[in-house]
């Protein structure tokens, strides 16, 4: 589904990934841990089609096909869905206004007529239930004084909307209390199945307990530097990330 | 316009030019150029009007030759030449007389691509429009409805033999001959217009509408709206504006005047549209307006403006709020791209006791374009209790643009209670980026991004127009970012 081969990025000339390899089959789940400031959401946004960020060397092939040179936009119609680890505040449009113009707009992308209404409405009710949210949380503008975990509870329930072939889960479950975690994890996992898969950032083990990995990879200083299995989390929650830093150095 | 759906929406926004800029080819009777006593006379005789009616031009004009145009507001253009402009200019083929069915086909296929079939207005929308093409108003739908009712909706022209009395009693009274310039220009060369009366506690059970239309090159457009709402009645007037893409630059020098008597209501929304310059800032209106409304007591008159055109506009839509316990509002958004000026606001006058007003401005800038905003709240002495609130916020698009905000407060009574805020914005490349992540391309984004900060002024409009507006919104910014 997902093939990174040697990617290098840059921002304002200045390198943040060095070299990544990365593939993701679909069906499967992945976790990308590693300390702060490693590349993870850089990562992230280069695979979402981010334009401040420079492609300065490899390449991103989705499903077969390099989309190096695609908008964000086309990217997304084609799948690619992102839960922002710091999602945007957006005045004076509401829940349903965006996922309703985003819905249409994908649509369209693929020749589709807009959803009808009722149809839509239908839907993001069904949503807004499997992820326990309140419908009056609906007509309340995007991001505009939500809570860290509404916030992230209203990405998945995008994601839940857009039904991608490939989420990446930016630290998702950060700004979550317990129950919400669950509720989310949940969510995520009733999304899941052989056709789509699931990059998830985090850097707790906690949330891979609920939405576990098939893989677990490092990523330190722009490089994955060392790849497992969950129970690779575990090690890295009971030591931290100095002895891969260590090794790495070495 | 109800009937948009939002394919329609998306087909129109392929469109990348001033939607509005064709020229109908219509034979007209247009004046020779120039302004002095005889031009004046030539446009009273012309309509047929009574001799007091010619006298107030003619006081008009004596008063504007001595006034020299305004220089405070915060706009830059080439002043207008005025001896070099036509005064009249009506499509040869209108005949006050007829009916919409035999206007002539060119108008009403004109119509149609100002996206208001007359017909289907009539059908869909319950709005009785009037329609102002160049100089003349060219039919009024609805008129029997009205009728039935005791409303008076008809051009000004017709108003003035029609219903001389009350013409004589209203006008100039909100906005006096001399109150500015361009008002003194507007009372001497008007041309036509619409005269609204609603009688008393009578609820106007349609919107009233009126479109108007440049067509003419190298003429003004000096329409002349009055509208009266006797006690406890109830009216909500929209009027729309275009104009074809032109090199040169168009005047249009408006007065609308409102008078809202005890216990009565008037909302007043405007879509305004004229062409705004090319993209080099080239040719548009200039479209310099006094707008203002009295209230009596308990009454109430609110301005709802969606402001996308004009290369310059001047335009202050004011309440003079009389009457104890009356309110005054004003809505607006004001969208300027590529080289438009826009000094734009509202002067609420507190007289009364208990008077309320509030004040929504959101202003958009895009391009190299200069929006400012403009208000004064005034508190008079005998104004107990007044209270005002107001809020202008401003949203930049790119970095060679400007929002201004001027707003100025006199309060001369203690009791009084005048908030303001503002707040200046920016688009973010990281809204973008979010949208875009969902799908959703950027001047769609932008739209959006756009509508949700001028949303509690676009639910201010009435459904259909509000609609428009939105559209209006898209056009005008399209291509300002990326
Ligand atoms: N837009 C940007 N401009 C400048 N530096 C950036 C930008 N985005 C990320 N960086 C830098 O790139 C590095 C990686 O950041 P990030 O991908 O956010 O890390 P992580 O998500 O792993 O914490 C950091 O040093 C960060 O400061
Ligand atoms: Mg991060």
């Amino acid at each position: 589904m997902l093939k990174i081969n040697n990617l290098h990025a840059s921002v304002e000339d200045k390198g943040i990934l060095k070299g990544i390899n990365l593939e993701v089959k679909a069906g499967e789940v992945h976790a990308i841990m590693g300390p702060n400031g490693s590349g993870k959401s850089t990562l992230a946004s280069v695979i979402a089609g981010k334009e401040e960020y420079e492609v300065t060397d490899g390449s991103i092939i989705f499903e077969g096909e390099d989309i190096e040179e695609l908008a964000a936009e086309e990217r997304a119609h084609k799948g690619v869905f992102l839960s922002f680890q710091y999602p945007v505040e957006i005045p004076g449009v509401s829940v349903t206004n965006f996922i309703k113009t985003a819905i249409n707009e994908s649509r369209k992308a693929k020749g589709l007529e807009d959803m009808p209404a009722k149809d839509m409405l239908k839907l993001i009710r069904d949503k807004a239930d499997l992820l326990e949210m309140d419908r009056k949380f609906l007509s309340r503008s995007l991001n505009e004084g939500f809570s860290g975990g509404e916030k992230k509870r209203n990405e998945i329930f995008q994601m839940a909307m857009l039904e991608p072939k490939l989420a990446i889960l930016d630290e998702t479950d950060s700004g979550l209390d317990i129950d919400a975690l669950r509720i989310v994890a949940n969510g995520v996992n009733k999304l899941k199945s052989k056709d789509n898969a699931v990059v998830v950032i985090t850097h707790y083990q906690r949330l891979l307990d609920y939405i576990v990995p098939d893989f677990v990879h490092v990523l330190y200083n722009g490089k994955i530097v060392k790849s497992g299995g969950k129970e690779l989390a575990h090690e890295l929650e009971e030591k931290g990330y100095d002895w891969i830093k260590e090794e790495v150095n070495a | 316009m109800s009937k948009y759906t939002e394919d329609d929406l998306r087909e129109e926004l392929k469109t990348k030019e001033y939607e509005y800029g064709f020229f109908t080819d219509i034979e007209s009777d247009t004046f020779p150029i120039g302004l002095n006593e005889d031009i004046v006379r030539a446009i009273s005789k012309k309509k047929d009007e009574p001799q007091w009616m010619t006298d107030w031009r003619l006081e008009a004009f004596k008063i504007w030759k001595d006034m020299t145009e305004p220089e405070w507001a915060n706009v830059n253009y080439k002043k207008p030449d005025f001896q070099s402009i036509a005064y009249y200019s009506a499509p040869t083929s209108v005949d006050p007389n007829k009916t919409l069915d035999d206007v002539d086909p060119d108008l009403l296929a004109m119509y149609k691509k100002l996206g208001i079939s007359v017909d289907e207005q009539k059908k869909m929308n319950n709005v009785a429009m009037d329609i102002v093409v160049d100089s003349v108003s060219v039919a009024t739908t609805f008129k029997k409805t009205l009728a039935e009712k005791g409303i008076i909706f008809m051009s000004i022209s017709e108003a003035i033999k029609e219903h001389p009395e009350l013409v004589k009693k209203y006008i100039g009274t909100i906005v006096p001959i001399k109150d500015n310039f361009y008002a003194a220009l507007n009372s001497a060369v008007f041309s036509d217009g619409s005269f609204c009366y609603i009688p008393k506690g009578v609820k106007c059970p349609m919107e009233l509408s009126t479109y108007f239309r440049i067509n003419q090159g190298g003429t003004g457009q000096f329409e002349r709206t009055l509208l009266v709402a006797d006690e406890g009645s109830y009216v909500s007037y929209l009027e729309g504006c275009t104009a074809p893409s032109r090199d040169e630059n168009q005047l249009h020098a408006a007065v609308v005047e409102l008078i809202a008597l005890d216990d009565a209501e008037i909302k007043y929304s405007t879509v305004q549209n004229w062409f705004p310059g090319n993209s080099e800032g080239k040719g548009g209106v200039y479209n310099f307006v006094t707008k203002r409304g009295l209230c009596e007591k308990n009454a109430k008159i609110s301005w709802t403006q969606v402001e996308t055109g004009s290369a310059v506009t001047w335009k202050y839509p004011s309440c003079i709020l009389k009457g104890d316990n009356s309110v005054g509002e004003f809505y607006s958004i004001a969208v300027t791209n590529n080289f438009q000026q826009a000094d734009t606001g509202t002067k609420m006058i507190h007289i009364g006791k208990n008077t309320k007003s509030t004040i929504i401005s959101k202003g958009i800038s895009a391009g190299k374009s200069q929006n400012s905003y403009r208000g004064l709240v005034q508190i008079n002495s005998r104004a107990d209790n007044a209270r005002n609130f107001s809020q202008c916020d401003s949203l930049l698009m790119g970095n060679e643009c400007g929002a201004h905000t001027f707003p100025y407060i006199e309060a001369k009574n203690k009791t009084a209670k005048v908030e303001h805020e503002a707040t200046t914005s920016k688009i973010g490349e990281d809204q973008i980026f979010y949208c875009n992540q969902r799908g959703i391309d950027t001047e769609k984004a932008i739209a959006l991004i756009v509508n949700g900060f001028s949303k509690e002024v676009l639910n201010k409009l009435p459904m259909e127009f509000a609609i428009e507006a939105q559209k209006l919104l898209e056009i005008s910014l399209e291509g300002s970012v990326g």
